[in-house]
């Protein structure tokens, strides 16, 4: 890892990390809050010898990002919510064929057009499959910019270890924001070994034709197929399942939080035990597996909880399911654009607690 | 000029366009070319994508949709079929038109519906800062081609023409008496009809390109054109990068609408008894797939 730190907006890190680890083609459409990642790779890709493409839609996007997936390279595409939206279809057949990809959603406020600022209303299509048919993507959610540049970085090897296309699940607020970010080394393409299901280069080895589709016709066999997808989905939920638990352990209320959502209760939970309140912090940073064990855990322990969304109450649903009855789960949100308040954050604490006069 | 203000909903202005944007004059023209028809602007319903130019309908004062990226003639085909009776505008940008909306465009040629298209063409995507569109020239600089444009641009007129459109025209933000015009000539067509309407983008086009500020992209435009009255007069060589402004193309076609009321009291007369055909059952082929 070289130790130069850069200042870089959100969306220019996600393209660098991109870069970085080896993606082969972007393909893209112009869409706020993500153009300055698009642009990056436009500048970017072509001086590497790579590809990048801006195409005529998110539906030709997310279609050439399959086409260049089934030739074994690293490929990636972007856009914003209403975008992503498009993209379903073409996420279905991903999955449906089995390809590994690297898309991400730097997420704005809907439904529609909505507006193009911060929103987290994306949870449940992100984390519910989004397109049509059993399926799931991996989602990583991060919440500053250089936890946006590692996720980035390492969804191409994970999607690559699964077969399973991963959705990084950012928001405008990340996307758009400068941190300073340290970056990893560079991944050469021609260094990755070559996958078992790429077309391409039959002529030169001889070996049978490949024939990469997520069509059959026949139930028994689509029915296995889906068994076996998820088989590796319970493998992918014990292996990579992932979050970050601030003050947990003796934590009367845990707030329940991802992303840009997160921080703010980052500086709640802070002034709530400056004012003697035990409150925790529980971020999952895996939407898709969620880590309903580890919050099970606390659940057992006593700990209630205070989900807290930039949505009118998605993620709350998750985290019911993993509670399971033993503890009162509460929910804030603001949405359409609105991020709340580390204060109103803070007030929803001390009523929950009781602790407000 | 007072009374113009009433085409527009005076609560919504100022606009949001950049200073020197052209979509404002194109707007203009519009409702210049409405007035001097004496269209009842009630019986007009204005439709757009999303983009910088999207918005003008946003400002007009007549029933409108603004509706998603891409696909304002998808939706004004909807309004066209529910209601005949309307005269159905789409206002759209090139990005708009003939990238994510390029199928739906084709389409409606194609069908010859009663629509009328307008394209506010700037060369680029306006709305999210400069990124190279389908009508960007082969060459030219935009945010997502650094190193120019590898691409082809589309002519949006032999497009329209060869898709089926039966009024195709084009002219700019400099022209506009003869914008205001071929937008008159448009609305009267009874069929699908395409105005493009060139415009300068000063903000991404002209910075990107360092051609200037407003009037030297403007000055730009206007330089690229030709009048294609002139153009037959003239030698080819004078007419190498240029594009011809004016009436392009005419022609007389079945419009979609009323071939299919046509079509519907048809059907009608033939099958007046809900089930039953000509002594046998309406039911429906079996499908395999
Ligand atoms: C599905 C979808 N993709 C992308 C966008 C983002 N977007 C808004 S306007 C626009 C293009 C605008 O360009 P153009 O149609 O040429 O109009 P202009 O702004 O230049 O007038 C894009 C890509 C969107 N709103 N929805």
């Amino acid at each position: 890892m070289s130790e130069e730190i850069r200042l870089m907006k959100g969306d220019e890190a996600i393209g660098e990390a991109a870069v970085r680890a080896g993606c082969k083609a972007y393909f893209g459409y112009p869409i706020t809050p993500q153009n300055e990642l698009t642009a990056y790779m436009a500048k970017h890709m072509l001086d590497k010898g790579r590809t990048f493409i801006q195409a005529e839609s998110e539906v030709a996007a997310i279609n050439m990002v399959y086409g260049a997936a089934s030739t074994g390279a690293r490929a990636m595409t972007s856009s914003s919510s209403p975008g992503i939206s498009l993209k379903q279809e073409g996420i279905s057949y991903l999955c449906g064929a089995d390809l590994p990809c690297v898309i991400v959603n730097v997420a704005r406020s809907g439904p529609g057009l909505g507006g193009i600022s911060p929103s987290q209303g994306d949870y449940f299509q992100s984390t519910r499959g989004g397109g049509h048919g059993d399926y799931h993507t991996i989602v990583l959610a991060p919440k500053s910019v250089q936890e946006a540049a590692d996720l980035t970085y390492e969804a191409f090897s994970i999607s690559e270890r699964y077969r399973i296309p991963v959705l990084v699940l950012a928001d405008g607020l990340i996307g758009q924001m400068m941190e300073g970010v340290v970056f990893k080394d560079e991944i050469d393409p021609a260094s990755l070994p070559p996958e078992p299901f790429a077309v391409g280069h039959q002529a030169e080895t001889g070996r049978p034709n490949r024939h990469v589709t997520s069509i059959n016709l026949v139930p028994e066999e689509l029915e296995k197929q889906n068994i076996v997808r998820f088989e590796r989905y319970g493998q992918v939920k014990k292996e990579l399942t992932r979050y970050e638990e601030v003050q947990v352990e003796d934590a009367d209320l845990v707030l329940v939080a991802y992303g840009t959502a997160a921080r703010v209760c980052l500086g709640a939970l802070q002034d709530a035990r400056r004012k003697g309140l035990k409150v925790g912090l529980f971020r999952p940073i895996t939407l898709w597996p969620f880590p309903d064990a580890a919050i099970g855990r606390l659940a057992g322990k006593g700990s209630r909880f205070l989900s807290v969304e930039m949505s009118m109450g998605q993620m709350v649903e998750d985290v019911r399911l993993a509670v399971n009855g033993r503890a009162p789960v509460d929910f804030y949100g603001r949405c359409g654009g609105m991020v709340p308040s580390e204060e109103e954050v803070l007030a929803e604490i001390e009523r929950i607690l009781g602790k407000r006069s | 000029m007072a009374e113009f203000l009433d085409y527009f909903r005076k609560e919504r202005l100022p606009h949001i366009w950049c200073p020197g944007c052209g979509h404002g004059t194109v707007t203009g023209a519009l409702v210049r070319a409405i007035d001097r028809l004496g269209l009842d602007k009630n019986n007009i319903v204005l439709v757009s994508g999303i983009g910088c130019s999207s918005r003008a309908v946003g400002y007009l004062d007549f029933d409108t949709l603004h509706t998603t990226h891409g696909r304002a003639i998808a939706f004004a085909t909807g309004v066209k079929l529910a209601r005949p009776d309307l005269k159905v505008i789409v206002m759209t940008g090139d990005g708009d038109c003939a990238a994510i909306g390029g199928n739906h465009f084709i389409h409606a040629a194609r069908r010859n519906i009663d629509i009328t298209t307008i394209i506010m063409n700037n060369s680029i995507y306006g709305m999210t800062s400069g990124q190279y569109s389908p009508t960007t020239p082969h060459g030219m600089f935009a945010t997502t081609a650094p190193y120019g444009n590898v691409e082809y641009e589309f002519d949006l007129c032999e497009l329209a023409k060869a898709a089926g459109a039966t009024y195709v025209a084009r002219a700019t933000s400099y022209h506009v008496t003869l914008l205001t015009d071929l937008i008159e000539q448009a609305i009267m067509n009874k069929g699908f009809s395409v105005v493009e309407a060139m415009t300068q983008c000063p903000t991404y086009f002209g910075r990107k390109n360092k051609i200037g500020g407003p009037v030297e992209t403007l000055n730009w435009i206007k330089d690229r054109t030709v009048n294609v009255k002139a153009a037959s007069s003239l030698p080819p060589e004078k007419l190498q990068g240029k594009m011809l402004i004016g009436e392009l193309y005419k022609a007389e076609r079945p419009e979609y609408t009323a071939s299919y009321m046509e079509m519907s009291a048809k059907v009608q007369r033939t099958y007046n008894d809900n089930f039953k055909y000509k002594g046998g059952d309406r039911g429906c082929e079996l499908n395999s797939d």
